[in-house]
């Protein structure tokens, strides 16, 4: 059995390993939306959270996004208050990257870029994954 | 860790993400229309076979069941199990991937 | 429900969040206030202008322990407590500051 043994002196040491794997493009499903809401409410808990954009779950974080026209909200800049939350582990996968034909700087947010090997070794560690 | 896939690999990339960034070692269920990827002489055929190599693969029997699909359809190596696999499984990994 | 503002009404939520974000002016923050029994001195206008900021920036309004936390790296530890916020905004910082604000509630707790 794995016990979870409960350390007052250092928080830290509690806190699970939570990570988000996003693949959806926005605004053509609520997957992105509903995602960013759950990962802002999550931060609350002050977990050890980490989020990786893969498939065209890449394209959420497309700079220049404006949905004037379509009359439905551009939520792309609440990726950037993500760091304002404590989220600071946002990882996009280098093949999905590639696939699309994107690189970091067509990114609205700082990204780390990681192989999907490196991708699968995270989540191999993690305690949680929640898939979006 | 457990990786399950529910999207025909004819439609939908979950199956090619999934064996992307599967580790060796560890296992894939086939459930829903993504047991169309356990049967033979298709184009994803070859994929599944490399990734035999290195993975334990199921598929999910009610769901083969369902769309016609036969025991003799099924590539060699894949293992078929039921809802109480499933279970197994699932019980069997500290966690659950959901390739969607 | 509707707020009425120097002879013109705006429209507003049930819990009279300003429906359009545009609509907003520091005479419509003054008189939700009134409405509330509370008096906008520096001190809320320093919070406000503050959330009016954080959200043209990323477009969502901050839960309230990033507010606190934020506003003390801006404006001083002093003021970066719950019980500083608490007691300028009585009703729950977040909720009560973003009505002002003009800005839509903000999802989660306080």
């Amino acid at each position: 059995m794995n016990e979870i043994v409960e350390d007052a002196e250092n928080p830290e040491a509690n806190a699970k390993k939570i990570m988000y794997i996003n693949r959806r493009a926005p605004y053509g499903t609520i997957y992105a939306l509903e995602a960013l809401e759950v990962v802002l409410i999550g931060a609350m808990f002050e977990q050890d959270v980490s989020v990786v954009f893969m498939d065209d779950g890449i394209f959420q974080l497309k700079k220049n996004q404006d949905t004037l026209a379509l009359d439905v909200k551009n939520f792309s800049p609440a990726f950037r208050a993500l760091e304002t939350y404590e989220v600071e582990k946002l990882y996009v996968e280098k093949e999905s990257m590639q696939a699309r034909g994107l690189s970091c700087e067509d990114l609205l947010v700082p990204v780390l870029e990681l192989s999907s090997i490196e991708i699968a070794e995270l989540m191999e560690q993690q305690d949680v994954l929640l898939n979006f | 860790m457990l990786h399950t896939v529910n999207k025909s690999p004819f439609e939908k990339t979950s199956l090619d993400t999934c064996l992307r960034l599967v580790r060796t070692g560890a296992v894939i269920l086939l459930i829903e229309d993504a047991v169309y990827a356990a049967t033979k002489n298709t184009v994803i055929e070859a994929k599944i076979k490399r990734a035999l190599t290195q993975n334990r693969i199921y598929v999910l029997g009610p769901d083969l069941d369902a769309r016609g699909l036969q025991d003799s359809e099924i590539i060699d190596g894949i293992e078929v199990v039921d809802y109480g696999g499933f279970v197994d499984l699932a019980g069997e990994h500290r966690n659950v991937q959901s390739w969607f | 429900m509707s707020i009425e503002v120097n002879g013109n009404v705006f429209e507003t939520d049930e819990e009279g969040y300003l429906a359009t974000l545009s609509d907003w002016s520091p005479d419509i923050a003054a008189a939700m206030a009134n409405e509330d029994d509370c008096d906008l001195g520096d001190n809320h206008w320093e919070v406000i202008n503050f959330l009016r900021n954080y959200y043209e920036e990323y477009q969502i309004a901050p839960a309230v322990r990033v507010l606190t936390k934020a506003i003390g790296k801006k404006l001083g530890a002093d003021k970066g407590n719950s019980k500083y916020l608490y007691e300028l905004f009585p009703y729950g910082p977040a909720k009560q500051a973003c009505k002002y604000a003009g800005l839509p509630k903000p999802t989660g707790c306080v």
